[in-house]
């Protein structure tokens, strides 16, 4: 394994990940926006991002508070919005599992979702990439996604109430996760299990702490791998 | 929002941290160590089996049309969907997206 060729792969993830510009942008912004109106500070604004650094739990845990939720309402709620990525770490796992812990450890920091899901489809996609070839792309991809969830956390605060909240930003992100997830739907084991993941979190939504979305999830996976035993 | 300092700050580091572990969990923990096949064959399914959950309700109920079904929103996700599963094209399935939501937010005002 050369460096010349990790260096490629990784910006090759860089270039995949830029479009993600459009989408990161107004969600981030919008984040700075409601957190600021919802009375935070900017220190306290750009803590959220730079720390939490998920933004459906973030959206999540301004939503108890401004509801004045007891604290550990709002932490259990916005937690559980996140559990999901214990999937996506343990799906990324057999790829990258083999880095050494630090490595592990900035990883599992810039595990979001558009991080894992670009990474993971190029992983399965192209099964001969070695592990530097995969932590190079997964760094490819974090580079314009991250340091941009920041910055435009921030600008959104800065910017505050000059952006209505109504314009449509709030479907960045929806449209950023159905632009990913799309493409994935190669065989009928994906598409059904993306039906029934639709199926199920629709029909589950009343369940609190957002726990039917992990079990409709969890539903979704075993009918494609059981479809997937069953065609192979 | 009535909240001490103390406690918006516990609840952002409580959630930096708690978040952090959650995303470490299986990737600190199991390592190297080699996974049953029958796992691997489940987390194959992970990312087509949690974003459109996640989404769903998103598109269906919107927050910000307090919930009522929006034909803009509506046909944008659609449009995502079909452009990305035809093309296999992330960038063109969100640039369609985006131009479908924009498009009939404007036509319909």
């Amino acid at each position: 394994m050369t460096t010349s060729t990790s260096k490629s792969t990784y910006l090759l993830g860089l270039v995949r990940a830029l479009p993600f510009v459009i989408v990161v942008v107004p969600f981030a912004m919008l984040f700075g926006v409601v957190a600021t109106e919802a009375g935070l500070p900017i220190l306290q604004t750009m803590a959220f991002s730079m720390l939490v650094v998920a933004g459906a739990s973030q959206f999540a845990a301004l939503q108890f508070m401004s509801e004045n939720a007891p604290v550990l309402v709002v932490l259990a709620s916005a937690l559980a919005v996140n559990l999901r990525m214990a999937m996506y770490s343990a799906s990324i796992t057999p790829h990258l599992g083999a880095a050494p812990m630090w490595q592990r450890v900035v990883i599992s920091y810039f595990l979001v979702d558009q991080s894992y899901a670009m990474s993971t489809a190029e992983f399965e996609a192209r099964p001969a990439m070695t592990l530097r070839e995969k932590l190079a792309y997964f760094a490819g991809v974090s580079t314009p996604i991250c340091p941009l969830w920041f910055g435009s956390s921030y600008l959104g605060a800065v910017l505050g109430d000059q952006i209505p909240p109504d314009s449509g930003l709030d479907f960045a992100m929806p449209i950023a996760f159905l632009a990913m997830v799309a493409p994935a739907l190669r065989t009928p084991a994906h598409i059904a299990a993306a039906f029934v993941s639709i199926v199920l979190a629709l029909g589950l939504f009343w369940v609190p702490l957002n726990l039917g979305l992990l079990l409709a999830a969890l539903c979704a996976m075993m009918v494609g791998a059981e479809i997937e035993r069953r065609m192979a | 929002m009535n909240y001490t300092d103390a406690q918006i700050w516990g609840i952002i580091v409580a959630m930096g941290v708690g978040t952090f572990l959650i995303r470490f969990s299986f990737l600190g923990l199991i390592g190297s160590r080699p996974m049953p096949p029958w796992v691997l064959r489940h987390l194959r399914y992970t990312s087509v089996a949690i974003l459109p959950g996640l989404v769903a309700p998103l598109v269906l109920w919107p927050a910000a049309t307090d919930g009522q079904p929006d034909l803009a929103r509506l046909a944008a996700a659609g449009v995502t969907v079909a452009v990305g599963y035809w093309t296999k094209g992330v960038v063109l399935a969100m640039l369609s997206g985006a131009a479908t939501l924009y498009g009939l937010q404007y036509v319909i005002g």
